[in-house]
């Protein structure tokens, strides 16, 4: 065991965590020239579309020391965008330490803070490591300061790398091998494993990727799942390399995954202890602590008989995605759907995405929301993230919104026009203050349901992409809810409500029924689009009816062609939803879901 | 085998580019080969399909001694500059003239065709048109709205911006001025498009179309069909290649479809809404094997009451505005079926 070492490396979101990782797997040899490219345990398109780490990714490097001594190093490359730290947190319990990366030219940012602090959790040895020295405007000496002062860690002890050159990647090596200590755990003692991800496999069932604590874990052996008892004889056991490369076992100290014939999707849970079912450990591991979702929407079908293919992907990605909350929703236009939560927007959108993508399907998503405090006349309190689950507005006797402390780092420049955008938000502006001559940092307090619509969007671009972006949760604070419906022909939508402050409500309820006007086909009657809070509209637009709707000639000929085009409007009708008597495209739905345009 | 699949016709409609440019003595050897080969009831109905401007006395004279007792003369308009704007090599007055020349030739059983919709067009300037051919007292008339099909110059010009369309609104109008005025003048509106002076003037070979009846067409892309089991063929469309094919004794079929029973009940239900008659719903059941009150009865009631269809002797016809929205209703059964 002394030859283990189990580390994840951590960072700000493009500190250079996968580069480096790159930079080690070509080190230890696992991967041929042709193989190779950049960031390649970034295997998802969303991942390599995006430029971004989504999974953390385990591979295991063996690594010969000069001396002659072979190691087995566990290496996890973690995601560094605030929405997946929960992926992080998992990563790190099954590592003894964490090279912590700080970019030279950027220095400290909100999530190095947030991810040592995660690491710090979990009793890991740290090493700091301070790469893209090779830039021009890496700033060592700032850098130094920083992990003195903000992170409280020796800056000797920081690495110099440059994992785009690969500058210092030995040091990195004698580093982990130095530094790091061993796992514990005894092979000997009852088997004591922690989920902490899986991937279900069409052919092989779900693969569960785990760290043996105690014990050993042999192929032919039949272990348990502790938290719902259900038992599976192994297949297969086995590390992570590019591929899954099988062992005879994996025991104490190790990180792989192990294959059992698992079909049913729901047997296997992220934080869950494995054991041997003939000779049992005592006590299970504790777990991980349930991720806390913040921005909630409801997924639908946009195929009428779509619902159970939503519901097994849903069960299929949730093992990939222990973040993922969800549950059975309804709605009148839209059918059966799922509720579900997310860490932030960025989640969402991956989620949505991996679900189209990984398993084909098409969808509508309501729009975000967050969680509101509803305090009623009878004195209760309720929470709301549902529109449709918002009491009835003479019960409400006051509401309070999630608030954010969000930080921004920044070229001066841009000052003003941050300024602008976060006070059109609602934001207060607590504090700034200069990093150098240029860059600016600054913190303001922003409701949540602000930062969900269109905020990260609108910061990238009117930055034009320098600035950045971090929050953190920080309290519920008074405000002026209403509930805006969209009404076609006075039927309500329900999949459009939306919960707002009463500021923006005229303004997207006007956008609402104007994106609805643009993707609303015109139809035998006219059809009056309305917002409205309760009773009263505050916004209103028509699509006005059609004359006509007729084939002049249609002789012999004509009829094979006449029935092709009813065939096909057919087949584009099952992407229709029914609204009262108004037929709405599912591209209206989408349309006035999307929040990228204003 | 076509002998065997259509043992006796009773109507005949030469038509397709325009017959009455052929050779005299060719359309009647044509007629007389055709009264040859198959075997006609005592009355056929015989039409010939004829454009102003191509037609004389003397042809005239032949083809009703050969039998043709029907005549269609495409007008389109009685005003030069619309026939102009049409692309049409006729004037006015030629197409006055040629219908006084039928009318002289015997011919009693007149049909015109007009077309409405022209960009600009007023309401006052068709009620004209109509009026003009009305003076000369058809016995059938099928009025078309102007449609643009992808690959004629006036789609083009329209694709160009060189001309402008007549606007949605106006067309509807003019479409239901055209009803009211027609029946007004004692006409039945039996088709969409399709007006006769009474019920035994309304198109008895056209009908064929609209109720899925058998039909056999000869010549290039003529289409062909037979309802047992539903099919559809239709010829090649290169005149040489079809009489090369012909001449090889080979059938010029450039595709045969054999409908299924959803497209089958599709073409039923669309083309029976096109119709006065409307929907026969206990020949539907029969021939499906269904209930269409079951499949439709709700949406029926729905667009009954919308006043788009209406009940008539155990049939769901169409309304005037049913007609005018026939494509949406028709899209609407199928999305039942
Ligand atoms: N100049 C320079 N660029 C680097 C270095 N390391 C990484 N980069 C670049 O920084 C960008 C981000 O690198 P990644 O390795 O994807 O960063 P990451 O930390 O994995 O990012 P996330 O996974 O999204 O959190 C890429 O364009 C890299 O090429 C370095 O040492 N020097
Ligand atoms: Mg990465």
């Amino acid at each position: 065991m002394n030859n283990i070492r189990n580390f994840s490396i951590i960072a700000h979101i493009d500190h250079g965590k996968s580069t480096l990782s790159d930079r080690l797997i070509q080190a230890a040899d696992v991967i041929s020239e042709r193989q190779f490219h950049d960031q390649v345990l970034d295997t998802m398109d969303i991942e390599r579309e995006r430029g971004i780490t989504i999974k953390s990714q385990t591979i295991c490097l063996p690594w010969k020391t000069k001396d002659g001594r072979t190691y087995f190093l566990n290496l996890i490359d973690t995601p560094g965008h605030v929405d997946f730290s929960y992926e992080v947190s998992r990563a790190l319990a099954s590592c003894e330490g964490a090279l912590l990366l700080i970019d030279a030219s950027q220095g400290v940012e909100a999530q190095t803070l947030a991810n040592l602090y995660l690491a710090l959790e979990h009793d890991l040895e740290i090493i700091p490591v301070i790469n893209k020295i090779d830039l021009p405007s890496a700033d060592i000496e700032r850098v130094k300061g920083q992990i003195a002062e903000d992170l409280g860690l020796d800056p000797e002890t920081a690495l110099l790398v440059s994992a785009k050159e690969g500058i210092g990647i030995d040091t990195v090596f004698e580093a982990i091998i130095n530094r790091l200590p061993p796992p514990k755990g005894d092979p000997e003692a009852p088997l004591k494993g922690l989920i902490f991800d899986s991937h279900y496999d069409a052919f092989r069932g779900t693969v569960v990727h785990f760290r043996v604590f105690d014990g050993t874990l042999r192929a032919g052996e039949t272990i348990r799942f502790m938290s719902n008892r259900a038992a599976y004889k192994v297949e297969e056991v086995g590390y992570f390399q590019l591929e899954r490369i099988p062992q005879k076992q994996l025991s104490a100290g190790h990180v792989g995954y192990l294959i059992a014939g698992i079909k049913t999707v729901s047997d296997t849970r992220s934080g869950d202890t494995i054991t041997h079912r003939d000779r049992p450990c005592e006590k299970p591991m504790p777990g991980f602590k349930e991720a806390k979702p913040v921005v909630f929407s409801s997924i639908y079908p946009v195929a009428s008989d779509g619902y159970e293919d939503l519901a097994a992907a849903l069960e299929k990605l949730k093992l990939n995605d222990a973040s993922l909350i969800y549950e059975k929703d309804t709605s009148a236009a839209l059918g059966f759907g799922f509720r579900c939560g997310f860490l932030g927007l960025l989640h969402l959108e991956v989620v949505q995405e991996r679900l189209e993508r990984e398993y084909d399907l098409s969808l509508i998503l309501t729009a975000p929301s967050v969680r509101y405090r509803l305090h009623l006349s009878d004195g209760s309190i309720v929470v709301v993230d549902n529109p449709t689950m918002y009491p009835d507005p003479k019960d409400i006797i006051g509401a309070e919104e999630p608030f954010i402390r969000s930080t921004i780092y920044t070229p001066e420049r841009y000052m003003g026009a941050i300024m602008q955008l976060c006070l059109e938000r609602r934001g207060i502006n607590k504090t700034y203050q200069y990093l150098t001559s240029d860059r600016l940092e600054m913190v303001f307090d922003l409701p949540l349901a602000e930062v969900i619509y269109d905020f990260y969007d609108r910061l990238k671009s009117i930055t034009q992409g320098y600035g950045s972006f971090d929050y953190e949760l920080l309290d519920y604070r008074d405000t002026d809810l209403v509930k805006v419906d969209i009404l076609l022909n006075g039927e309500r939508v329900d999949a459009l409500s939306m919960l707002v402050h009463r500021e923006k409500a005229e303004q997207r309820a006007r956008r609402a029924c104007e994106k609805l006007r643009e993707e609303i086909p015109r139809q035998m009657f006219k059809i009056a689009i309305q917002g409205a809070i309760g009773g009263k509209v505050i916004a209103r637009t028509t699509v006005s009816a059609f004359r006509k709707d007729v084939t002049a000639k249609c002789y012999g000929g004509d009829v094979t062609r006449k029935r092709k085009l009813l065939e096909k409007q057919k087949k584009g009708k099952k992407r229709m939803k029914m609204v009262g008597k108004v037929q709405v495209p599912q591209s209206a739905f989408l349309s006035v879901l999307r929040t990228d345009s204003e | 085998m076509v002998k065997e699949a259509f043992p006796i016709f009773d109507t005949l409609y030469i038509g397709g580019g325009t017959p009455t440019a052929m050779a005299d003595r060719l359309l009647v050897r044509i007629l007389e080969k055709a009264g040859s080969v198959f075997f006609f009831t005592d009355d056929p109905e015989v039409t010939v399909e004829a454009n102003p401007g191509t037609v004389s006395k003397e042809q005239l004279d032949w083809l009703r001694q050969a039998g043709i007792n029907r005549i269609n003369i495409g007008a389109q308009s009685f005003r030069d500059d619309h026939l102009r704007f049409l692309g049409r090599i006729h004037t006015a007055r030629e197409a006055e003239n040629s219908i006084r020349l039928a009318r002289g030739a015997g011919f009693a059983d007149i049909g015109l065709d007009l077309i409405y919709g022209l960009p600009g067009q007023t309401e006052k300037a068709w009620i004209e048109d109509l009026a003009k051919a009305l003076s000369f007292f058809p016995e059938h008339l099928s009025c078309y709205m102007l449609t643009f099909e992808k690959g004629t110059p006036l789609f083009a010009d329209l694709a160009a911006g060189r001309v402008e369309l007549c606007p949605e609104d106006t067309v509807a109008a003019l479409f239901l001025k055209t009803s009211e005025f027609l029946r007004a003048s004692g006409y039945l509106h039996y088709e969409i498009s399709n007006f006769a002076r009474s019920a035994r003037l309304r198109s008895r070979h056209n009908r064929k179309y609209w109720t899925l009846a058998p039909t056999l067409g000869l010549g290039p892309s003529a289409h062909s069909f037979l309802n047992k089991p539903p099919t559809r063929w239709w010829n090649v469309d290169d005149p040489e290649i079809y009489l090369k094919t012909i001449e090889g004794d080979k059938r010029p079929v450039k595709e045969t479809e054999v409908l299924t029973e959803a497209q089958s009940m599709t073409e039923t239900l669309f083309l029976a809404l096109r119709t006065a008659d409307g929907i026969d719903t206990a020949a539907f059941d029969r021939r499906f094997s269904v209930s269409f009150d079951r499949m439709f009865g709700k949406l029926v009631s729905e667009l009954t009451a919308d006043g788009l269809l209406y009940p008539r002797g155990g049939r769901w016809a169409p309304t005037l505005r049913g007609m005018q929205f026939s494509d949406a209703i028709a899209q609407r059964l199928i999305d039942r079926i």
